[in-house]
């Protein structure tokens, strides 16, 4: 393996993790106030639809995503006002809105289907694109790659160096002491849930207009936000571990590709689903590792003790169990 | 208003607010919506073959509805039926491409073998789901999830690989069953009547499991106080497991009628998204045992009736998805929707 083939392998990672970087993001902003937004997968989805139907209609791509971010930020308005306001659950209405906003996406998004549009494309930024081997990964191939590592770098920012950072994370600890401080906590959960959205919708996006360019029944990046779901617990709900999270699930996307030219006996289907079967495992070896009963053999044993995590992390307090629980 | 009149009041609201949430959708799309409307009323219900499609579409949403009902009592989120499904399918098409219609069993015993495997195969791809949950912390969305999207790649490489036509691999599906391995049909029809039979068996079935004997009862009790189920001794993680195998073995066998009665091969994505659906139809039926095989007909409808939009209208037939999706939030909408008494705490 050359150094060219494994730095334009690296690259690859980079412009599949953005994606699902910003859409894992968007879910731990909301997370972290305490608003499991379950709907992740057909938000992508439809906003992917929206972004690519605005972009086609004006030519202009970077309107396309803002119109993905209003799409994703709409359905997470939906989601608020049923699980805030009207007291449905959160992961009933999530769910029955990732059914509806797969259909919805493929219904209005028929006349676009398999038509050409405007993309992102690409962009070098002069000097930092020259760094060797990372250089052109990061700063030398897409926007979308920025795009996702700025984001991190906000929501990283907004979360652990800001004040309304700390009264987001505060809400989501503890609802009740957060509103005994005299925090309006519903409203912040909807800015938070609604902030969370938009970033999922700036996700699809992404997809639609540079990752998998263009719309289609299957447009490519179903399942995207599942994973992305999985990434939040995976990265415990740290933006920076998220954030490694995706490159890890892109990682294996790539690796897909890369060992399909390899090894061309095996179907293409197989590669397609590897990040689930992945997704489970990491799920599994996450949770058994934050487990008490992971903890009490690491006691006695003490080379178990170099695997417990440091920190107890986990999940926010208002969420606790719900998505990670066991007996 | 009468207490029991109250659940329908909320169901004509919710009826009334979908159709405007419809209309404006169809307006949206540019579609013509009572023309479109009519067409999937035709396309569901206008002649006899249409109500049979409507009926080899109740058929799988009946039994996985079913099914998901002993899960939701055990306040499981078990959305990896479209999975179970189509692992029965997976199962089905083995047990029967392996049996030899000319000798040995009698065909109505390879039959019975062929839906008993797609039972076997649903149930493991539930226990899975199910012991990930209980022994390895992983919440059902997660594996269930994970796990469909593995049974469809196991279909796809089973009908592009091993199982392949003789000549060419296609992805119009597996090379089709000797006739004496199908369903029996009445009057040379292309679908069975056995499986609705089974459906409605089934149905009564779980309603009865729930609603009658002590092992709903604990089901019940774990759904409702995990903590005091286990110190009564209930041991909730066995019950999960109970209700996850009840649910994937029911569900396997709608992958196995659909199968056996009405593909008579496997084909990608044999599971059709009933799975999906029927959660959908569960959740409008909200609880309700009496309410679902109305909610599940209904689907069906919708489903059949959307396959002609993208030809007569030249419309996407996701619409069905669309009008189930609307359907079940407004309904959620208008059982929420009172005058703010109860306020939620904070």
């Amino acid at each position: 393996m050359t150094v060219d083939y494994a730095s334009a392998l690296v690259a690859a990672v980079f412009f599949a993790a953005a994606p699902l970087m910003l859409a894992a993001l968007g879910e731990t902003v909301s997370e972290r106030g305490g608003v499991i937004n379950l709907s992740m997968d057909g938000t992508v989805l439809f906003a992917a639809m929206a972004a690519f139907a605005v972009a086609r209609g004006c030519g202009n791509p970077w309107l396309g995503l803002l119109a993905g971010a209003g799409a994703g930020a709409a359905i997470a308005l939906i989601l608020a006002v049923f699980g805030l306001f009207l007291g449905a659950s959160e992961l009933a209405v999530g769910f029955v809105l990732t059914l509806f906003c797969r259909e919805l996406a493929y219904f209005m998004g028929h006349g676009v289907a398999r038509q050409p549009g405007p993309d992102l494309g690409s962009l070098s930024v002069p000097g930092l694109s020259d760094i060797p081997f990372l250089g052109q990964a990061l700063f030398g191939q897409s926007p979308v790659v920025l795009l996702s590592l700025a984001a991190l770098g906000l929501v990283w920012w907004f979360l652990a160096r800001t004040r309304p950072g700390l009264v987001l994370r505060a809400v989501g600890e503890s609802p009740r002491a957060a509103a005994s401080r005299g925090v309006a906590v519903r409203r912040v959960q909807l800015l938070c849930c609604l902030a969370g959205g938009a970033l999922a919708g700036c996700a699809g996006g992404l997809y639609s207009l540079s990752v998998k360019p263009g719309w289609g029944h299957p447009q490519g990046c179903e399942g995207a936000g599942w994973i992305a779901l999985a990434i939040v617990i995976f990265g415990g709900w740290k933006p920076v571990r998220v954030a490694f999270g995706a490159l890890f699930f892109a990682a294996i996307q790539v690796a897909g590709i890369a060992l399909q030219d390899a090894l061309p006996g095996l179907s293409g289907a197989l590669f397609q689903i590897a990040p689930f079967p992945v997704m489970i495992l990491t799920l599994l070896a996450v949770n058994l590792r934050r487990s008490t009963a992971f903890r009490e053999a690491a006691r006695r044993v003490p080379l178990l003790g170099r695997l417990m995590p440091r920190s107890a992390g986990g999940a926010p307090g208002a969420i606790a169990g719900a998505l990670d629980k066991g007996f | 208003m009468t207490r029991r009149a109250a659940p329908l009041v909320r169901a004509a609201w919710a009826l009334a607010a979908a159709f405007a949430v419809t209309l404006g959708i169809l307006l949206a799309a540019g579609a013509p919506p009572f023309a479109t409307l009519a067409v999937m009323a035709e396309g569901g219900l206008g002649s006899q073959a249409a109500a049979l499609r409507t009926l080899a579409a109740f058929t799988p949403l009946l039994l996985c509805g079913a099914a998901l009902c002993v899960t939701f009592a055990a306040n499981l989120w078990n959305i990896g039926v479209e999975g179970q499904i189509t692992m029965g399918a997976i199962f089905a098409q083995g047990c029967l491409r392996a049996a030899d219609p000319a000798g040995g069993l009698p065909a109505g015993l390879d039959l019975a073998l062929g839906l008993a495997a797609s039972a076997l195969g649903g149930l493991v791809w539930a226990l899975l789901a199910g012991m990930l949950r209980t022994h390895g912390r992983v919440h059902e969305i997660f594996s269930g999830l994970g796990l469909n999207f593995v049974a469809m790649g196991v279909s796809l490489w089973l009908i592009l690989g091993p199982w392949k036509r003789p000549g060419m691999a296609s992805m119009s599906g597996t090379e089709t069953l000797d006739q004496a391995l199908w369903l029996p049909a009445l009057g040379g029809r292309p679908m069975s009547m056995v499986g609705p039979i089974l459906a409605v068996a089934a149905f009564v079935g779980a309603a009865w499991l729930l609603r009658r004997t002590f092992f709903g009862l604990t089901l019940a009790a774990v759904r409702q106080n995990a903590l005091a189920a286990t110190r009564l001794g209930l041991r909730p993680g066995l019950r999960i497991l109970a209700a996850m195998g009840i649910c994937g073995a029911l569900a396997g066998l709608a992958g196995g009628i659909l199968v056996a009665g009405l593909y008579h091969r496997l084909i990608p994505s044999i599971s059709g998204n009933y799975g999906y659906t029927a959660i959908l139809a569960v959740l409008l039926a909200s609880g309700s045992l009496l309410a679902l095989p109305a909610a599940c007909l209904f689907f069906a409808v919708l489903t059949v009736g959307s396959v002609q939009l993208p030809l007569s209208l030249s419309l996407d037939s996701s619409l069905a998805g669309v009008l189930q999706g609307v359907l079940v939030l407004t309904l959620f909408a208008a059982r929420r929707l009172r005058p703010l008494s109860r306020r939620r705490e904070p």
